[in-house]
């Protein structure tokens, strides 16, 4: 095995390309030197991002933000612009693993692990984040639902990577909120995660809606029926009871030994209320 | 040995029931203290295992010359590098250590390799080719006692199983006296439910960890982390067929063993390792391994049936209680056969133990072993018999309560106990009264443990200067050597800073039992003081003959001999301090020692109650308030008696709501990490409160007993107890996951 | 395979080493260096026993290669102390009884280091969070966060 810790994207791309099939890209390496240890990765070259100029930044860009690659869970929370306009995004990723592992995970990582449990996927989605690639063909924008394809799978092609997510602008009354269940209050993967962005008017209608599940199916889900129900409405009960309804009825979990099909079923329904009335709070200014 | 007798109703002490700092303290806080894994010696190799990826597996060849090959591998051993024939007592556990024909489990031990890297030992492992012939595999417990379940050692069944009984049932245990059936037509209502307890692990952070070496003339030398070294020393010499004599085990300082580390996985295969190679090899398992081919506990399966008049008297008891420990005999069923119903004085009580073998590793002590999960079904029935008269459970507790002269329902009649003690406390406690909000639920449940004494062997020194070195042969699990150097001190009279006490190798002291069954500060304090008494004569002879008197006419008070009384004559008071510096003038170095076999260990009872909040839309329950109350007998260092309540209580949380091993169909198991294997976590739990009872043990000097084990009795039952109180639902099926709660709150509110 | 030569500075000393590219900071310390202190529980980042800081962010060694640590600052459990005198938490762990069988108190320790730097007046629940990933099994938690808890509240009356 190598170690490759280059300077430049061109030179992280060119060894990325050399060696397609066995060259890992490391950022924080919380799930890779996880897999490495158990024998179920061993790269022939790692290549750490995290020495290549800009990886580490957070900038604004036409109102949103352009967090780079490396940018671990705690940088992310210490910074003040994107916490306040993505709550949501920012907490996804701090819920993953613990204080340790929040010095090192990082959003483009738990993005390219493409685990269907991934917690910060489900918020991004919800965020319409993007994904910019760098590769052999120069750089490309991916909205960031498209990244997964399977578990352990992305739409990556030969020697690309992801050097940094952009969150959009966001126009006023408008907040986002994700939640997952986790069987003790820390530590564990999600057993279902539900990520809720949402965009109100003056007099409190959600104008526009995204709804994003997590660990109920082999990628994450987003539900345009959950979006549909919220879209119009006041936030009220009844808004919510559909949003509820629609989310149990878009997870397509499986049963395994962190829930049962009909738990998680249920469990997504009563996450996405209770993320919904988190985010309108926000958006309202009222949390 | 007996309680002493002292004028005063209590005996006054000087340093005992105070908090000194321990001995071991600033080692351990600087990252100083050596524990298994941080051991190295010149030219030491890496040992690594091969485990079986099977549940049930003829072992049809191992291929090892490819490994062997490999560059930097220094030695290979399989099952033939051990004797063929080893005594009964240790043939399971070599068969555990390292697989014979059959690997009975997944993650079995089948060959092991020694390399000059980590790295080597790893690709040295991989090209050791090993041919299985797969065979039927069961890990459930009734399943395993099914007629056509697939049987792992036919004919292994003792004279107490009745014939006909299925394969896998290795034994068959009794207990109880009266008649059941007549107390249950005394009674206003039976309850009979059945409860089942997931396997779960003792889950130390430390992972099994040792260092050998063996030379060709048969010395060798181990260190290993355990919670007893001589234990270590005659397994690994039975199983290797050497001398016990010739092999020295020193233990390290040990991360936590809870029961789990009181046999040998790992050393007994580093020993051979180093005799192949010779040269010494270090093996530290993966938390992966630790968790597929060390501890658990027994998963069980157990029905009670209690019959109770409406006024909360027990009238009759019985218990059915089937527990699989693994690939071989020997689960913790008889002691949860015994410990039942012993909080009780009951008239009619019967219990009946099945010891079942699975396709699992080999259950090792946990804790109180076999004591929770019984406790578990017993008092969750006790619950809901009393709550279903409208009577308050601690009051049911105390009309039924065991107390000094009960004949307990396994045999013996009960000395002084606690157990009364620590319900009437409860009920006292501003807890027990605390309001409740809304979801809320309040829960209590009892536990008791027996507490062990046994072999013990103490050495104490006095050194020239007036200080003191004790010699023990316990590890030191959590905090014994602050208690055992206060004991010394407190019987010496001397400050607690002038004894330094320290664990001795296997070839330093004589035989002592493992760091189990709560025995240590009882046992071992024991022979500590009476270790002290017997330096205490020498010096007073010293004194005596220093003043010409007889030995007779001299005391010990405050640390220094003194005349006796008026007539014994006047002298001034020779301290510990004086008596040492001139010691090689009136006779040479002065010692104590005792050797003991430690009976009178004092059964031990305690009472929990717990606050839960259950989410009724995901399942979830929150731990919100934990009050231990408990027996001590004598508390020595109060501060670790207490963290031995809140940590046995929390293991117990874990146990109640979250921990469990799981298997797939494949009988693999599934989540051998502490990622899924989900043990408490600091957020998980309020501050665990306390409060200690000292009833005095009548066969311990200072009234010790046992405090370690029985705080992890009563926690399963109280949360499902509180569980209940809160929503409603009576959980039978440990562990209370939120899916098994969000179900028995859906399938209530159909009921409705 | 070839080492890596890596030069970086551990609890304030220049040090270098050779690792393979495969080698985690954790086994550098342990098995390279000799700083036994940092613990392995589990090799996965769910115990938190082999917790350091690196440019005085928390994580777990297990989970970083040695040859990250280029250029770094490392510190350390072997660091905490100043010669014989203890940290505060170093000594509130001792009075409180916070340990038992001690494996998880070095990680404990660095990981409570950290949050006090970052929050010297922590709630018990923003210190039984923080401490999330740092498995004790002896003690059940409650003298370890009284004693971080204390240990804070000295810390802040000295500053």
């Amino acid at each position: 095995m190598r170690y490759e810790a280059p300077q430049t994207v061109e030179s992280a791309v060119s060894i990325l390309s050399a060696t397609p099939a066995g060259c890992h890209v490391l950022a924080g390496g919380t799930d890779l030197l996880v897999r490495m240890r158990a024998g179920m990765s061993e790269p022939e070259v790692i290549v750490d991002i995290k020495r290549i100029a800009g990886m580490h930044e957070i900038s604004a860009e036409e109102g949103g933000w352009r967090i780079g690659a490396a940018v671990c869970g705690a940088e992310l929370g210490e910074h003040e612009g994107v916490c306040a306009a993505w709550p949501g995004v920012v907490e996804a990723l701090e819920l993953i693993g613990s204080t340790q592992v929040q010095g090192r995970a990082t959003l483009a990582g738990n993005l390219c692990n493409a685990s269907p449990a991934a917690d910060s996927v489900p918020a991004m989605v919800a965020a319409g984040a993007v994904a910019r690639v760098a590769g052999p063909d120069g750089t490309r924008d991916v909205a960031v639902q498209d990244v997964p394809t399977d578990p352990g799978k992305t739409s990556l092609g030969r020697g690309e990577f992801v050097t940094s997510i952009f969150l959009p602008a966001r126009p006023e009354r408008a907040s986002d909120a994700y939640l997952r269940f986790i069987p003790r209050t820390e530590m564990d993967i999600a057993v279902v995660g539900c990520g809720v962005n949402l965009e109100l008017d003056a007099d409190g209608t959600c104008t526009q809606a995204r709804v994003a599940l997590g660990a109920v199916g082999p990628k994450v889900i987003l539900v345009e029926d959950a979006a549909a129900a919220l879209a119009g409405s006041a936030l009220d009960d009844a808004a919510l009871e559909r949003l509820a309804a629609a989310c149990s009825q878009a997870a397509s979990p499986i049963d395994d030994k962190r829930g049962t099909v009909a738990f998680r079923k249920h469990v997504a329904g009563v996450l996405a209320r209770r993320a919904a009335i988190i985010a309108r709070d926000r958006a309202r200014g009222e949390a | 040995m007996a309680l002493d007798k002292n004028p005063e109703t209590a005996r006054s002490f000087k340093l005992v029931g105070t908090r000194p700092l321990r001995p071991d303290g600033i080692d351990k806080v600087t990252g100083r203290a050596r524990f298994g894994a941080d051991m190295s010696a010149p030219g030491m190799l890496v040992g690594r295992v091969l485990r079986s990826p099977h549940a049930h597996a003829r072992i049809v060849s191992i291929d090892t010359s490819r490994a062997e090959a490999l560059q930097g591998v220094k030695a290979i051993v399989t099952r033939a590098d051990f004797p063929a024939e080893v005594p009964e007592a240790v043939a399971d556990i070599l068969d555990n250590c390292m697989a014979g024909r059959t690997a009975f489990y997944d993650g079995h031990a089948v060959a092991a390799v020694a390399a000059s890297s980590a790295a080597v030992a790893r690709k040295a492992l991989k090209l050791i080719e090993v041919t299985y012939e797969i065979l039927p595999h069961v890990t459930d417990v009734d399943a395993a006692m099914r007629p056509d379940a697939p049987v792992l050692h036919p004919g292994r069944a003792d004279e107490s199983v009745p014939e006909g009984t299925p394969g896998n049932v290795i034994s068959r245990v009794q207990y109880g006296h009266g008649d059941p059936e007549t107390g249950f037509a005394e009674a206003d209502r039976v309850v009979e439910r059945s409860f089942r307890t997931a396997a779960t692990h003792q889950g130390y952070i430390e992972p099994h960890a040792c260092l050998a070496t063996m030379g060709a003339d048969g010395q060798a030398d181990l260190w290993c982390c355990t919670q007893g070294h001589y234990m270590v020393r005659g397994t690994c010499a039975a199983i290797l067929g050497i001398e016990a004599g010739q092999l020295r085990v020193t233990a390290s300082e040990i991360g936590g063993g809870f029961g789990g580390k009181t046999t040998v996985f790992l050393e007994p295969v580093a020993l051979a390792l180093a005799r192949k190679a010779g040269r010494p090899v270090k093996m530290v398992m993966s938390r992966e391994e630790v968790l597929r081919a060390s501890g658990p506990t027994a998963s069980t399966s157990i029905d009670v049936k209690i019959g109770m008049t409406k006024d909360g008297r027990i009238t009759g008891a019985a218990a059915e209680l089937r527990y699989q420990g693994g690939a071989y005999p020997g689960s913790p069923v008889e002691m949860g056969t015994m410990s039942a119903f012993a909080p009780y004085d009951l008239k009619n009580v019967r219990t009946v133990g099945w010891d079942v073998v699975t396709n699992r590793p080999k259950q090792a002590a946990y804790r109180a072993p076999g004591a929770p999960m019984a406790a578990f079904a017993v008092e969750s029935v006790v619950d809901e018999l009393a709550r279903g008269f409208g009577l308050d459970p601690l009051d049911v507790r105390l009309k039924n309560a065991a107390r000094e002269g009960t004949r307990s329902s396994y045999g013996p009649t009960f000395p002084a106990i606690g157990l009364e003690a620590t319900l009437r406390a409860a009920k006292d406690h501003p807890h027990w009264s605390a309001p409740l909000g809304e979801g809320q639920g309040r829960g209590v449940a009892c536990g008791f443990w027996f507490n062990f004494g046994g072999d013990t062997c103490v050495s104490l020194n006095v050194n020239p200067d007036g200080t003191v070195s004790l010699s023990e042969g316990n590890p030191d699990i959590g905090g014994s050597r602050a208690s055992m150097t206060m004991m010394a001190a407190e019987e010496l009279g001397i400050p607690y800073e002038q004894v330094r006490t320290v664990i001795a190798d296997t070839a330093s002291l004589g035989q002592n039992e493992v760091t189990d069954g709560s025995r240590v500060t009882f046992a071992v304090g024991l022979a500590t003081i009476e270790a002290a008494r017997a330096a205490k004569r020498v010096m007073c002879e010293r004194a005596a003959m220093v003043w010409g008197i007889d030995p007779e006419a001299v005391i010990w008070e405050d640390g220094a001999a003194k005349p006796a009384g008026p007539n014994a004559g006047k002298f001034e008071p020779m301290t510990l301090a004086d008596i040492a510096a001139i010691a090689s003038n009136t006779g040479g170095p002065i010692a104590g020692h005792h050797e003991v076999n430690a009976e009178g260990a004092g059964v031990s009872f305690g009472t929990h109650i717990v606050d839960t909040e259950i989410d009724r839309d995901t399942g979830a329950v929150k731990i919100l308030r934990y009050t231990v109350f408990q027996d001590a007998g004598c508390a020595v260092h109060p501060a670790y008696v207490e963290g031995q309540f809140q940590g046995g209580a929390v293991q117990g949380i874990g146990w109640a709501l979250n921990e469990e091993y799981i298997y797939g169909e494949d009988g693999v198991l599934q989540n051998p990490g502490f990622l899924d294997y989900r043990v408490p976590v600091a957020s998980d739990l309020p501050m665990i409160d306390t409060m200690i009872l000292e009833i005095p043990n009548p066969g311990h000097p200072y009234g010790v007993r046992g405090v370690g084990e029985t705080p992890i009795v009563p926690p399963l039952a109280a949360i499902a107890n509180s569980v209940a109180d809160a929503a409603g639902i009576r959980m039978t099926d440990l562990p209370m996951s939120p899916p098994k709660v969000l179900a028995a709150l859906q399938a209530g509110a159909a009921g409705n | 395979m070839s080492n890596i030569h890596v030069t970086t500075t551990i609890n304030g000393d220049s040090v270098e080493y050779l690792c393979a590219p495969e080698e985690t900071l954790l086994d550098v310390l342990r098995d390279r260096l000799g700083m036994t202190g940092s613990k392995e529980g589990c090799g996965t980042g769910d115990c938190g026993a082999c917790s350091v800081t690196v440019d005085g962010r928390l994580v777990c060694s297990c989970l970083m290669l040695g040859a990250e640590a280029e250029g770094r600052e490392i510190a350390t459990i072997e660091g905490m102390a100043a010669g014989e005198v203890l940290h505060p938490l170093q000594r509130k762990f001792l009075e409180h009884a916070a340990l038992q069988c001690g494996i998880c108190t070095p990680g404990i320790l660095v990981a409570a280091k950290a949050l006090l730097e970052k929050n010297p007046d922590p709630s018990e629940e923003e210190t039984r969070y923080w401490l999330a990933g740092n498995l004790c099994r002896c003690t059940g938690y409650d003298k370890v966060i009284r004693a971080v808890m204390d240990a804070a509240a000295e810390m802040r009356e000295a500053s």
